[in-house]
């Protein structure tokens, strides 16, 4: 299937640039289609008992944005569907608000419910984004499991590393094998 | 006839390597990365029939505490994924990638 008819729309905003929900919404709406399927991933308040402050995110943009058309590709070709709108915000995004929305349309529900988890998996395993934790006493880079569980090799070094925190007036960071200052989330960090 | 005995010698080096040029790779350093060497790009000059895993190699040299990150990240060259063993050419961009976490 040729892409000249596809209806992707992939943004990585700058800096202080909330996601406009609406905007990704109408993009994919269309009278043709029964169902659009979205999801929000926030900023959550608290992470392994610590209160986060804020995530900072920060992209290799130009691979990220062909990342993501890539991922919009893959979930045509398992997929019926109609549009697609991906939106990744870089910079600060404090507790409550969106870091990266998806809106997904298509003439019945299984097509965009089943393509809607696809595409945040598949970014979250594959696009170059990454986001900083910040705490009140320190921060640190997260790692996405669904990154690390792909790439087994990197797993299995990561299995006898232990994770480093960077905390403010704290010791500085422990050193030890091979691991960085990361903690190795248990889900998806913000879903 | 007193043909002067100054034998030029000439020594070919192109028939043991063709291709010894100097390339200019573009290094990208992301999040751990650039924390740990302080910069958010470099040009890198090897020679050619260096592979990206010797580019790394390399980083890691000028930038020992890369070493943190051996073990989990993954290189991109031109904007893919690409393994260690890929050969750079003139003008790629290379970016260190650590493990990702977007979303």
């Amino acid at each position: 299937m040729a892409g000249e008819d596809e209806k992707n729309l992939v943004e990585i905003l700058e800096e202080n640039h909330p996601i406009d929900i609406t905007k990704y919404t109408n993009y994919v709406h269309s009278p043709q289609c029964g169902a659009i399927a979205t999801f929000f991933g926030n900023t959550r308040d608290t992470f392994d008992g610590k209160t986060v402050i804020e995530l900072r995110y920060e992209a290799y943009v130009p691979m990220a944005i062909r990342c993501l058309k890539s991922i919009c590709s893959s979930a045509r070709s398992l997929w019926n569907l109609n549009a697609i709108a991906v939106a990744h915000r870089l910079g600060s995004v404090p507790v409550g608000e969106t870091s990266v929305f998806v809106a997904i349309s298509s003439v019945h529900r299984v097509d965009a419910l089943d393509a809607c988890k696809f595409v945040i998996d598949e970014l979250k395993a594959s696009v170059p984004i990454w986001k900083k934790e910040v705490y009140s006493n320190g921060e640190v880079w997260k790692e996405n499991m669904e990154f690390l569980e792909r790439r087994p090799e990197i797993g299995k070094i990561r299995s006898c590393c232990k994770p480093k925190v960077k905390v403010d007036g704290d010791e500085a960071v422990k050193t030890g094998c091979c691991g960085p200052k990361v903690k190795v989330e248990d889900d998806n960090g913000n879903a | 006839m007193g043909s002067p005995q100054t034998d030029k010698v000439t020594t070919d080096i192109s028939h043991t390597d063709s291709k010894n040029e100097c390339l200019e790779v573009k290094i990208l350093f992301f999040a751990r990365a650039r924390d740990l060497t302080g910069l958010t790009d470099m040009k890198l000059e090897v020679s050619s029939g260096t592979t990206a895993g010797d580019c790394l190699d390399k980083l890691i040299a000028k930038f020992p505490g890369l070493k943190e990150l051996r073990g989990c990240m993954v290189l991109a060259l031109n904007e893919e994924y690409t393994p260690e063993s890929t050969l750079v050419k003139n003008r790629d961009e290379l970016a260190i990638i650590p493990p990702i976490s977007g979303g």
